[in-house]
């Protein structure tokens, strides 16, 4: 008896020092989470992009300054853009493993706000007066289907082609050069390819190795500047384009200039690493005669940037990619951009929208702009003089506005992207032709939207 | 293990067969009460056991065939309510031209690397160390080992900077004047082929050698004696004796040769274009680059399928191969 009492005593106690236990852990996690919460923010940082990681890091400063006891993690990834989406993705996919800011591409907003990824910014919006300096176009870029903003744009950018004078004059081709039409491309490669074999005349991406750059910095300036301009998808009919000719003489100019040996070799166009030789050897050694890059170009080169290159304002020059037989407008461009959005799952939205806004707030635009040679969203950036001497082509690249194109504002394009990347790559290995090729992207397609939702062109 | 040879007193192989009947048919003849108590309670050790298979074994193949079932994607509407859509998922991978050219290139991986690959050259580096020095064969080993040694990234890392266009082999290749391709790009299967013979032949390499050590003396001896050159006491004598283990070795390799990803995705990518695209290749690039969850799954299903069609078959013969060594 006297031994089960006591056994039963000790059970009470411990029992009660469990429950004691327990408040006390309680009301400790209540103060620890009101005194120090912790925002996480995943981005992407490789050796060639550090830009924002300063950027970033410059807002943490500012932010945990302003907030008292609030802690900013920031979580860089080293990977490729494909293979950062994909991690990205995969970690919104649960209110365990999601972020609370991320860097998002403008091209999977749209689905991943279809996926409920992504927190409506709305209400915090209208209580942010930076916001009214974002200009319309940028505003749209972070837009749902639903008309709400999900995503603030980092800055925007443009495609133009990219030529080295030195190559150029060596071959007896005049500069500036603007071509007219595609035609005027493979002259000058010809030209090039006669005079210099040892440079390559006039490189664009293929394949699935570069991923979403294959396309917008190569595939769709051919395919935009081909038949009435409306490229991937008929804003007006509200379906995806199939079966254009346009689709096939993109492929086939591709084809020739791998077939001819304009580009680099096939095998050098699937590395994913190849723009990294483009910017970082080919240009600078005068080794590439021209190829279509993005209007942050410049940020490579200049000082500081990865692939420092003080003559790069002399030696290289700009021109508009031209449309196929010289169509009006007369010109090609993509417009894409980078933006930061907040997690659904968030349980800190405040502080999250308060974090994306001191990253955004004029000081960082500015430098983000200057130093990562972004077209400036916000009208009091794009106005300060010097953003607009930051490099020598900020005019030219921001003209190219004039003829940009934006990807279709829709949650089935990355998995689109990946069939047309997948057509460029069977194309320049020699394993179908333009026509199959062709003929396999329609039905990749009609697989992903149903066949309702395409149009014969 | 020791005491079971102890317990039966007959040699490893037929241990397990005689070990298994045995008790059986004792609690059958001591009485069906007192047997059922005891199998009960003779299968509670087991729970754990059975417990982990069904979790990790079990589960993540129900899961991953519930999700070849769905349309889910890793973002879009499709990441958010996903739709069971029946066996739309299949329907469309048998019609799908790559699914051919996957399994042909998964079959010649898989036969090239593992079957002919790493076991033939295995029991060949085996049967070698047995008439070679002791110094030699004690280098070679240190040399093939190093490779199994390697993690997987890592050997995968050395392979492409061996293979690729100014990797390695092409300066070599280049120090005698031939002007080598890029073999990662113009040859990719004979490239993941050879690397993953390279790397897994020092498995096949000790499992041979320890069963030609099991070989009786005697029995080669003898066959010495009665005039039986090297050739024909291997092809005669260790080879039908180590039968066994040529089939065990066989279905290990295969087995994990078909799961292989991380060496062809570092070296190629599955490229160019889908010539290198192995099943597990093919799956990860449908599931996680084009976001298709759902189909990614459908074609982890048919590489289970697959794995399970190999396994069926080794496992029938190694059957085949017990009821023969009974007679003998």
């Amino acid at each position: 008896m006297k031994a089960s009492a006591a056994v039963t005593a000790l059970a009470g106690a411990a029992g009660i020092a469990l429950v004691l236990g327990g408040c006390a852990a309680d009301t400790s996690d209540d103060e620890a989470t009101t005194g120090d919460k912790t925002i996480t923010v995943v981005y992407s940082k490789t050796d060639s992009f550090t830009v924002l990681d300063t950027l970033l890091n410059t807002a943490k400063d500012e932010f945990e300054a302003a907030h008292d006891g609030v802690t900013v993690d920031l979580q860089p990834i080293t990977a490729t853009d494909d293979d950062y989406k994909t991690r990205l993705q995969l970690s919104l996919g649960s209110a365990d493993t999601a972020p609370d800011v991320f860097y998002e591409d403008t091209f999977n907003v749209r689905s991943d706000v279809e996926a409920g990824y992504l927190l409506n910014l709305d209400d915090h919006l209208a209580d942010w007066d930076d916001w009214g300096q974002f200009d319309e176009g940028a505003k749209s870029a972070g837009q749902g289907e639903d008309g709400s903003i999900y995503a603030l744009p980092l800055g925007t950018d443009t495609r133009v082609i990219w030529y080295n004078t030195h190559v150029l004059e060596a071959a007896g081709v005049g500069v500036p050069w603007q071509p007219e039409t595609w035609e005027d491309i493979l002259d000058v490669a010809a030209k090039i390819k006669a005079s210099q074999p040892d440079v390559v005349p006039f490189n664009m991406y293929a394949g699935t190795g570069t991923g979403e750059g294959t396309v917008m910095q190569s595939f769709y300036e051919l395919l935009y500047g081909t038949g009435d301009g409306s490229g991937l998808y008929d804003d007006d009919a509200g379906k995806w384009v199939v079966g254009s000719q346009g689709f096939i003489d993109a492929l086939a100019f591709l084809k020739t200039l791998y077939d001819e040996g304009y580009a680099v070799s096939p095998d050098k166009a699937l590395d994913p690493n190849v723009w990294q030789a483009v910017f970082g050897d080919m240009f600078p050694n005068d080794t590439l005669g021209g190829t279509v890059e993005g209007s942050y170009t410049p940020s490579f080169w200049a000082e500081g940037g990865s692939y420092e290159w003080a003559e790069y304002g002399d030696v290289m020059g700009v021109a508009l990619f031209p449309t196929q037989n010289g169509e009006a407008p007369g010109g090609v461009s993509m417009s894409g951009g980078w933006t930061l959005a907040a997690s659904a799952h968030t349980e800190e939205p405040d502080l999250a929208f308060e974090f994306i806004a001191t990253a955004l707030n004029h000081d960082n635009a500015l430098w983000y702009a200057i130093n990562n040679a972004q077209i400036a969203v916000r009208t009091d950036v794009a106005a300060e003089p010097s953003y607009l001497e930051a490099n020598p082509f900020v005019g030219d690249v921001s003209a190219a506005v004039a003829v940009t194109h934006f990807r279709p504002a829709n949650s089935d394009y990355p998995q689109i992207s990946v069939a047309a990347q997948q057509a460029t790559e069977a194309v320049i290995t020699g394993q179908q032709s333009p026509a199959d090729a062709a003929a396999t992207y329609d039905a990749a397609v009609r697989q992903i939207v149903g066949d309702d939702k395409v149009i014969e062109k | 293990m020791t005491t079971g040879a102890h317990d039966t007193g007959t040699p490893h192989i037929g241990g397990p067969d005689i070990g298994a009947i045995g008790p059986a048919r004792t609690a059958q003849r001591t009485g069906a009460r007192v047997g059922d108590r005891m199998t009960a309670g003779r299968a509670l050790p087991l729970v754990p056991a059975i417990g982990l298979l069904l979790i990790f074994l079990a589960g993540p193949i129900v899961w991953a065939f519930a999700g070849s079932l769905t349309d889910r994607a890793l973002s879009g509407p499709r990441a958010a309510n996903p739709q069971f859509i029946g066996f739309d998922n299949f329907a469309r991978l048998f019609a799908d031209p790559v699914l051919p050219l996957s399994i042909g290139v998964t079959v010649a991986f898989v036969v090239g690397s593992a079957i002919i690959g790493q076991n033939i050259l295995g029991l060949a580096l085996a049967v070698l160390f047995r008439s070679g020095s002791r110094a030699v064969a004690g280098t070679v080993g240190v040399v093939v080992v190093t490779a199994w040694v390697l993690p997987e990234i890592v050997a995968a890392f050395v392979s492409y900077a061996f293979l690729s266009a100014d990797g390695t082999l092409n300066h070599l290749l280049g120090a005698v004047g031939i002007a080598g391709p890029n073999w990662l790009y113009a040859f990719p299967v004979v490239a993941i082929i050879l690397a993953n013979t390279w790397r897994g032949t020092a498995f096949s390499m000790m499992i041979y050698r320890a069963a030609l050590d099991d070989v009786p003396l005697e029995v080669v001896e003898s066959s010495m004696l009665d005039g039986a050159g090297g050739w024909q006491r291997l092809r005669l004598i260790t080879l039908p004796m180590i039968r066994p283990t040529i089939f065990t070795n066989l279905m290990l390799t295969t087995l994990q040769t078909l799961s292989v990803f991380t060496l062809i995705w570092v070296m190629t990518r599955g490229g160019p274009g889908n010539q290198s695209s192995t099943l597990p290749v093919l799956a990860y690039t449908e599931a996680f680059q084009f976001g298709d969850i759902g189909y990614g799954n459908a074609i982890a299903v048919v590489m289970l399928a697959l794995g399970a069609v190999f396994s069926i078959a080794y496992v029938l013969s190694l059957r085949a191969q017990g009821s023969q060594g009974g007679r003998a």
